[in-house]
């Protein structure tokens, strides 16, 4: 497993991986918002929270065709379902490998990013905090969804569509999370559903998306 | 050990293939399957593989035993040859590469990123990979496609050690590869499924 891990994270730093991709995209779309909206500060870090998490959910969206397309064309899934790794490790893993190479990346730059939207730097925690809870849940729900439309050409179009109305509860409890603690209320509500949504896919969806990627090699 | 195929039926894509197949293959053994293209050689290697699932019939060997190799290597064109073998290596719990790499005499390509092998050399590397895993039971779809004259020399020998050391090897292939009375050859053809059988795919989800 450690392996695995090891070879994915290596192949996503590696030249055309597309590590970089999903961190300058969510640069992108962060520094085209002021343009949209006007450089009003004051509204600017009202709606900072939702623009981060926005942004953070579109670039790992971004990542996802990867998880399992590229092992797919090549043959490597092929082989790696009769190697002695059971298939649900092999996704979970996987899961884990996407989180470390596009999620983390997104919560350590989600700060500096804040800077622009005009946040004060005591909402800087609450920012990392709430994308730390939810980004792990945005990898296990993608890598379903990756497992959904594998084998599929240009099946991206189609894995956003079936992804992004599973990310709405991730989206709305973590926006709500940043968005209460910097207001200075009670985050005990958001927190606890944040984690339970997160903790919830990681235990169950692995099992799921091993069913559908059986299904998808034959 | 034997790998032991009793009555088996094969379906590709609710297209019943192949029925009745059922052979035998004991430790040091080769089976060589044969027959036109389209037969069903490649389903029938994925169902005892386990990546298709049995219609019918019964496939017996140890748990773990088998590997498959078909036209695709699973090469990573940025990682180098070496860490493509170290990588099956680990996943298998097998530690020496060396053998492998001795076999086909890549020595001088070690280094070299997988996306810069030509074709030949790609499937050397993805039959190399069959000796880092260990396993005793090699299930080989068209093994020989793209290879040399020199490199199908070293392929045989490959099967041949591996025969000698107790393994089997269930090969399709339409070469000789010089395996001699170790190797019996099934011709697939007897066991073509009647053209009217269709399966009715009822348990979609398993």
């Amino acid at each position: 497993m450690n392996a695995l891990l090891l070879r994915d994270m290596r192949l996503a730093m590696r030249a055309g991986g597309g590590f970089g991709l999903s961190l300058a995209f969510f640069l992108i779309v962060v520094v085209l918002v002021p343009f949209g909206v006007g450089p009003e500060m004051g509204l600017l870090s009202k709606i900072a929270p939702g623009i981060l998490w926005v942004g953070a959910l579109l670039a790992c969206l971004l990542s996802l065709d990867r998880i399992f397309a590229l092992d797919f064309e090549d043959g490597t899934l092929d082989l790696l379902a009769t190697a002695p790794l059971p298939i649900e490790a092999v996704v979970s893993v996987k899961s884990l490998a996407h989180w470390i190479t596009t999620g983390l990346p997104l919560v350590l730059v989600a700060p500096l990013l804040g800077v622009l939207l005009g946040l004060q730097s005591d909402a800087f925690y609450w920012i990392v905090l709430s994308l730390l809870l939810g980004t792990p849940g945005l990898s296990v729900i993608g890598t379903f969804g990756a497992a959904l439309t594998v084998g599929l050409k240009r099946g991206g179009l189609l894995l956003s569509l079936l992804v992004l109305p599973l990310y709405v509860p991730t989206l709305i409890f973590g926006a709500e999370l940043a968005r209460r603690g910097i207001a200075g209320m009670d985050v005990g509500t958001p927190m606890s559903l944040l984690l339970g949504i997160t903790f919830a896919c990681i235990a169950l969806l692995p099992f799921a998306s091993a069913a559908v990627l059986k299904i998808n090699l034959r | 050990m034997t790998l032991t195929v009793s009555n088996l039926s094969v379906l590709r894509a609710s297209r019943h293939l192949l029925s009745g197949v059922g052979f035998e293959v004991s430790a040091g053994q080769a089976l060589i399957l044969r027959g036109p293209n389209g037969l069903g050689k490649t389903t029938l290697l994925r169902t005892i593989a386990g990546l298709q699932p049995i219609y019918q019939g019964h496939v017996d060997m140890p748990e773990d035993a088998a590997v498959y190799a078909a036209h695709l290597d699973g090469i990573k064109s940025t990682l180098t040859v070496r860490e493509n073998l170290e990588f099956w290596a680990s996943v298998f719990g097998t530690d020496s590469i060396g053998a492998a790499i001795a076999t086909f005499d890549m020595e001088h390509l070690i280094d070299r990123p997988g996306g810069m092998l030509s074709a030949g050399q790609k499937r050397r590397l993805g039959l190399a990979r069959l000796m880092v895993t260990g396993r005793p039971i090699w299930l080989l779809d068209e093994p020989t496609v793209s290879l040399d004259t020199v490199a199908v020399g070293q392929f045989g020998d490959m099967i041949a050690g591996h025969l000698d050391r107790g393994g089997m090897a269930v090969i399709a292939t339409h070469i000789d590869l010089g395996l001699g009375a170790r190797a019996e050859t099934l011709d697939l053809s007897q066991f073509k499924a009647a053209p009217e059988q269709k399966y009715n795919p009822n348990e979609a989800f398993l």
